[in-house]
């Protein structure tokens, strides 16, 4: 199968669909948009994610995930925005050969532009490819696995990631264990802690081999205090035992370097060890097009438009940076879409060549620095940008009454107190495009965090 | 007088404000640490008659799936959670099921209903 | 009464089953584990060593150069990922360099071809990433990388399709001659289907029991031998290193130890490992802090910036050191017609081709078999979509669409290619079991995202409940019931019911199998009852538990 569309969004999950939605709303005809989704439904990891604390921010309200997803799933649904599901994109390449677009007005305009074919496959089309003048990356993240982290012991059944177990109990219907222990207070697991204990299954202890918890704040309130179970901060598996199912572990203190503390073991008999220690964007595919990545973030490096350092590539959600709330997931892919959007409209309106000439305009660039891990943009074009612009970081420590502080070209420009930041949770700036005007000739903006405020 | 401090996290937003709520005799005296007017009516809820939402799964037969996720409509009291987790594992639905669907009117005589969170078509 | 019983299903008596299927001789192979490639066979360097490690003259240093050549050849027929990467060993010091020298002279004098020192300039050209420490280096042209997983496979696939039996689940307890007719064999073991026992009688016995083949052989035999077990760790590390190094570097063995060895595998994953520490405990497979950190240590001698940060797995894997330190070929003196593969350790892979040819040769003579003029010594592999051209997927895909339906998405594996695992002979049965045929599984998620699409088709297939599919044999069992509090529930019926009759579950896996073990078992109970007796026991447990479950308004 062939198709030519002007966008494709590589995933459905949230970031995707958002995307989708926003890309139709500034008129690109939904006939030339196309949702490419791996899974057999819409909406992505939120099916599983069935607890309740999604959408407070855009909707006013508490929904589940899969309603959260519904919201959006109605969208694309009502707009007719197409999509194939149960489809897998093996590669995403680009081209200088002109865009194909054949009966769109733009479509010569935009010789110059190349595009991107994207290939993928599934069993009613078999081989598909697809070219597109733009691509907009919601692949969303995975889970770190427990090879990542080096955990000696045996390998039996029992050891799963979080969202595995998720997937089997909230979806299949089935439980992956009876006697728990967790590795990690990321939010799958703290929310995985209340689940199977719900669902009948003692969860022993929650260990986190950082000072701080990974997860929000709520989670732990209602996750765990709520049901007594004991949160161990500073610890890690350092044994697994079991040669055909998990028998128990070994829980071992961790000091300042993070290795374990001889003397500190405990032993928790179990037949199920759930890991929640981190999630990684899935870049595999932006890696093969050659997208530029911030190896802090695993994620594509990108400008005020969520445009990658590949020309009409965009990326937004979980694929871009983890983020902690599917809100922002929301807000970040509706503004990728949006600047899909324009660019691949840009040409028709004869607006602006400035895609093209943006070179001469020099972007601002975005340094994180003192306690701020990365941002998201790493640069600006101010002649691009919107209104308002968003940037997006986390901090790598927990912070209380500290400040965050930008600063033009080394001059402090404004700083904002914070009661308290930590690492779990995603923390923003808005800066204007009349202040960033106003300072001529900028080159370079700061973000930090000043301690002690 | 017995003066009793009690220190909360508040969940209301992601902020997760650091809330000590001070009582007199059972009766909410102060409240402190909260940057929001919500932040209060969580802590004074809280140590009153705390509530939750409780989400689940509920077996569905000749489904596409064999559960749908499920959620009580609205808070329950927090010391129910268990009392609701029975009703729920007691309940079995015949496919089609739709989002928004009322599973059960009033779940453990909470006077709460149990809805289904996503559709699940007829296998 | 069969000619001849293989005890163990690694390479080694894989092997010997696959070349004693050229002969008419009942052959069958008793294994312990849930699939072949359960012990050692499955944990090891993956490397197809050229020979000149062991002392000229010793079993190890003939049955090495022997396989070494015989490898390739056999890849093609049998279809197996083998490929000569050559090999280094690298030079740290002057000292070293002798020590390279002698290894040379010592590898020319096995038979082992093109072995020159170059120096520690020519090396960095073939791999620029070694460390500018090293001085020089003992380059091996003919030293290669394997498949260990799929080279077991393949001789075991091959074996069954000439004729030999595979017994899984199968468990030996005991050996011994038989009273009357002098040199038979009565071996005792646990049963598949129920572990009880059973005792089978056959003209000649293998023992190619790995770490555990001291025990066999010193039930037959006055001449007494020993094993230990000798773990070795192992990181894997993502296929985004791919390049990193081309051909597998050894360290220069040194007064300070043996050191570990890099290599790509031929998937582009890269191997270090592993440790060397005899361990009590014959199952000890388990991974340790310090022999982890033992690994990373050593390998980063070898190389600039080795990146660490790419570990995706760990394991370790048992080695059968004989203390005599050379393998164990053939009859003992005092017990005819048993034959020892005993002390397979390094370099065990690389000789099973010649083991397996060695050890079958003596049995048919001895037996005076004949040859078999049916056998067929090629192989088809499983398509591999991954590494399928667009016109290859196109023409997988339109013979079959289930080679377009991603399951696996780290190493891009098809639902058609797990099926295809399931049902070839000695086929699939359990997570590990696919992993290790189409790398499902094997990839930088390690299984996250695919584990519970992959129970789905394993049950499907098997014509068994979920709950029953395992990781790697009975006790691994990945699920433990249901939820809502119910270890079964009327689904259970209704998805079983559903299994055979989309997949024709007892079509797909001949029930009759015998290889099939457990899985077979429970292929065939699905088969013959399809519904009534299992129905109507669930239909009781349904009333019974759930009688009073009330409907819900949907």
């Amino acid at each position: 199968m062939r198709q030519d569309v002007r966008i494709v969004i590589i995933g459905g999950g949230p970031a995707g669909l958002a995307a989708a939605a926003a890309a139709a709303e500034q008129g690109v005809p939904v006939g030339d948009i196309l949702i490419i989704e791996r899974d057999d439904k819409l909406g992505g990891i939120l099916n599983q994610c069935i607890h309740n604390g999604f959408g407070l921010h855009t909707f006013r309200e508490e929904l589940t995930g899969p309603e959260y997803a519904q919201r959006y799933i109605d969208l694309v649904e009502k707009d007719e925005i197409p999509y194939l599901l149960n489809t897998i994109v093996v590669d995403i390449s680009k081209s200088k050969e002109a865009a194909p677009c054949g009966g769109h007005a733009g479509a010569a305009k935009n010789a110059s532009r190349g595009y991107k074919t994207v290939t993928a496959m599934n069993s009613t089309d078999g081989m598909i490819q697809i070219r597109a003048e733009a691509v907009i990356l919601a692949m969303g993240c995975r889970e770190r696995p427990r090879g990542a982290l080096n955990i000696p012991g045996y390998r039996p059944a029992g050891i799963y990631t979080a969202g595995t177990a998720q997937r089997f109990v909230n979806i299949e219907g089935r439980m992956p264990g009876r006697e728990v222990v967790i590795l990690g207070s990321g939010d799958i697991g703290l929310i995985m802690a209340r689940r199977m204990t719900l669902e009948g299954a003692k969860v022993k202890v929650v260990a986190e081999l950082m000072p701080y918890s990974g997860g929000l704040k709520r989670n732990i309130v209602q996750c765990l205090d709520d049901f007594g179970i004991p949160l161990k901060l500073s610890h890690t598996v350092v044994d697994i035992r079991g040669r055909d199912r998990v028998e128990g572990v070994t829980i071992a203190e961790v000091g300042p370097d993070r290795k374990p503390i001889p003397g500190t073991e405990e032993y928790y008999s179990c037949d199920t060890l759930l890991l929640s220690c981190g999630l990684i964007p899935e870049n595999e595919l932006s890696d093969g097009l050659g997208v530029g990545m911030n190896p802090v973030t695993n994620g594509p490096k990108v400008n005020e438009s969520l445009e990658t350092d590949v020309p009409g590539v965009f990326a937004c959600g979980n694929v871009l940076h983890v983020h902690d709330l599917v809100d922002y997931v929301s807000e970040e892919a509706t503004a990728a879409g949006a600047c899909a959007a324009r660019y691949v409209l840009e040409e028709e309106t004869g607006a602006a060549g400035k895609q093209e000439t943006g070179a001469a305009d020099k972007p601002v660039t975005i340094t994180a620095t003192d306690g701020v891990r990365y941002t998201v943009p790493v640069s600006i074009h101010v002649d691009r940008m919107q209104e308002t612009q968003r940037i997006r970081f986390r901090v790598g420590a927990v912070y209380r009454d500290a400040a965050i502080e930008v600063d033009f070209d080394g001059r402090p420009f404004r700083t904002w107190k914070k009661r308290i930041m930590a690492p779990g949770e995603m923390e923003q700036v808005i800066l204007t495009k009349k202040d960033l005007a106003a300072a001529k000739g900028l080159r370079n903006i700061t973000i930090r965090v000043v301690q002690g405020g | 007088m017995s003066e009793e401090k009690r220190n909360l996290t508040c969940i209301r937003c992601p902020m997760g404000c650091q809330i000590t709520v001070t009582l007199e005799s059972g009766e909410v005296r102060a409240v402190e640490g909260n940057s929001c007017p919500r932040g209060d009516e969580y802590a004074r809820n809280e140590v009153t008659h705390p509530v939750r939402t409780v989400t689940s799964t509920v077996r569905v037969r000749k489904g596409s799936l064999p559960v749908v996720s499920v959620k009580t409509q609205t808070d329950i009291p927090k010391d129910r959670i268990f009392d609701v987790m029975r009703d729920i594992n007691s309940v079995t639905v015949t496919a089609p099921v739709h989002i928004g669907d009322v599973l059960m009117e009033n779940i453990a005589g909470t006077g709460v209903a149990l809805v289904a969170t996503r559709d699940v078509p007829a296998a | 009464m069969y000619d001849v019983l293989i005890i163990g299903a690694g390479v080694t008596g894989c092997a010997v089953a696959r070349e004693l299927s050229r002969y008419r001789l009942r052959t069958a192979v008793l294994e312990r584990g849930s699939d072949v490639c359960e012990g050692t066979s499955k944990a090891n360097s993956g490397i197809a060593h050229a020979g000149y490690d062991a002392k000229p003259g010793s079993w190890k240093a003939r049955m090495n150069v022997a396989g070494s050549k015989m490898m390739e050849a056999l890849s093609r027929e049998l279809s197996f990922p083998y490929e000569r990467n050559g090999s280094l060993v690298l030079a740290f010091s002057e000292e070293d360099r002798q020590t390279l020298e002698a290894l040379a002279a010592q590898g020319r004098e096995n038979g082992v071809e093109g072995l020159t020192v170059i120096s520690g300039d020519a090396a960095r050209q073939k791999e620029p990433n070694l460390s500018p420490d090293v001085v020089c280096a003992l380059w091996a042209p003919t030293g290669g990388i394997v498949d260990p997983f799929l080279l077991t496979i393949a001789l075991a696939e091959n074996a069954k399709a000439n004729g030999v039996e595979f017994f899984l689940n199968t468990e030996v307890l005991s050996i011994s001659q038989t009273t009357g007719e002098s040199g038979h064999y009565y071996v005792i073991t646990t049963k598949a289907a129920d572990g009880s026992e059973q005792r089978w009688e056959t003209r000649a016995v293998v023992n190619a029991a790995g770490v555990h083949a001291d025990v066999f052989h010193n039930m037959v035999s006055e001449d007494k031998i020993h094993i230990v077990a000798r773990k070795g760790e192992y990181l894997l590390m993502d296929k985004k290193t791919k390049g990193f190094v081309h051909s597998t570097i050894f360290q220069c063995p040194t007064k300070m130890g043996k050191g570990v060895l890099v290599t790509p595998t031929l998937h582009g994953n890269l191997l270090i490992g592993p440790t060397a520490v005899d361990v009590e405990d014959k199952e000890a497979v388990n991974t340790t802090e310090q022999g982890l950190s033992e690994v990373l240590r050593k390998a980063g001698l070898f190389a600039r910036q080795l990146p660490t940060r790419q570990v995706i797995t760990s394991f370790a894997g048992l080695r059968a050191h004989e203390d005599g330190s050379d393998f164990i070929l053939g009859e003992p003196e005092d017990a005819e017609n048993f034959y020892d593969a005993a002390g397979i350790e390094s370099p065990g892979l690389t000789s099973a081709p010649a083991i397996g040819a060695h050890l079958s040769g003596l049995i048919a003579e001895k037996l005076r078999a004949v040859a078999n003029e049916t056998f067929d010594g090629h192989r088809e592999g499983i398509p591999c979509v991954a590494t399928a051209t667009e016109e290859e997927r196109e023409a997988l895909v339109r013979r079959n669409p289930l080679y377009a339906n991603v399951v696996c998405r780290c190493e891009l594996v098809t639902e058609g290619e797990i099926v295809d695992a399931i049902r070839r002979p000695v086929g699939a049965r359990t997570l590990d079991g696919i992993k290790r045929r189409v790398r499902a599984g094997m990839g930088r998620c390690q299984a996250g995202f695919c584990t519970p699409r992959q129970v789905e088709i394993l049950a499907r297939e098997l014509g068994v409940e979920q709950g029953e599919i395992t990781k790697h044999g009975r006790g691994s069992e990945l699920l433990v019931g249901y939820t809502k509090n119910v270890q079964d529930t009327p689904h259970a019926v209704e998805e079983r019911t559903h299994a055979a009759a989309v997949t024709g579950a007892a079509g797909a896996v001949d029930s009759r199998d015998e290889v099939c073990g457990e899985g077979g078992n429970h292929a065939a109970n699905a088969a013959c009852s399809t519904g009534e007796t299992v129905c109507r026991k669930d239909s009781e447990q349904f009333g019974g538990k759930f009688g009073a479950n009330r409907e819900g308004d949907a």
